[in-house]
């Protein structure tokens, strides 16, 4: 539900002249809701920047989501997926997506 | 990514039926300057709030679409989580509010230059809005305004 508010909240924005970018958890909603740009993350619901207390990983996130407002001759809907790789190169460190809590 | 078999089992019952509103057509602004001159706004989905603000009625039917002001000044750690959902695991961000709603990591980021500054405000909404008619026909043009009158030129949008 989360996913769809803020793409909802975004194409507001987006209509009075404020660029946009949405992260997402799951794609298939990005793709059914289709926000003007968002950014699929490899991270499990209440973690959409990686991990607490890892801010060289959350930067990392900012900066791809920053990437799309660069991309030249971009259209929408632009949807773009975040790897675990790119996520491990920027921070230099093994990035483990954590096991599931208690919800 | 996250999965939807991670979620409770009526969670996932729900979402298998539920219809998303599909946006059409997708509005479209092209930056109009370098990020490092433009001034961005977060919102976030996560329920997030001052700790002396009205917090959100998860009793409403359909999900209380309202939102929350917190000033770019705020320090992350002492925002507190009004998300009553059970569908996610909220230790993350009890230990660190920047992992859903990161106002510490914006500064840090016009301290460094790549975006010009900070919006004097974020927004912050609690996403579970199953019936989102009210937050497309007032309250998201509500919060849009806000932020056009505070001249955003970038708004960051993260849910949870």
């Amino acid at each position: 539900m989360c996913n769809q508010t803020v793409s909802l909240v975004a194409a507001e924005m987006e209509r009075r002249g404020i660029v946009t970018v949405v992260v997402q958890l799951l794609r298939k909603v990005a793709e059914a809701v289709g926000p003007p740009r968002a950014l699929c993350v490899p991270f499990r619901f209440g973690y959409p920047l990686g991990a607490p207390d890892d801010p060289a990983l959350q930067q990392s996130v900012l900066e791809a989501a920053l990437s799309l407002v660069e991309e030249p001759g971009a259209e929408p809907p632009m949807l773009r997926d975040l790897a675990l790789g790119e996520v491990r190169a920027a921070t230099g460190r093994p990035v483990r997506p954590r096991a599931p809590g208690a919800g | 990514m996250a999965r939807l078999d991670e979620l409770p089992l009526h969670h996932r019952a729900f979402l298998k039926a539920y219809r998303w509103r599909r946006i059409d057509p997708v509005p479209w602004t092209p930056p109009a300057k370098p990020l490092a001159e433009c001034r961005l706004a977060l919102v976030s989905s996560a329920g997030l709030t001052l700790p002396d603000d009205r917090g959100f009625d998860s009793k409403i039917r359909g999900g209380d679409s309202t939102f929350r002001v917190v000033p770019a000044d705020t320090p992350a750690r002492i925002l507190e989580d009004h998300h009553r959902s059970s569908s996610y695991d909220h230790a993350g961000i009890h230990q660190d509010p920047n992992v859903a709603f990161p106002v510490d990591r914006v500064r840090e980021l016009a301290a460094a230059g790549r975006i010009g500054e900070v919006a004097p405000r974020h927004l912050s909404f609690m996403g579970s809005v199953t019936a989102p008619g009210r937050l497309v026909r007032d309250v998201a043009p509500e919060a849009a305004e806000a932020l056009v009158s505070d001249q955003v030129d970038v708004a960051l949008l993260v849910p949870v």
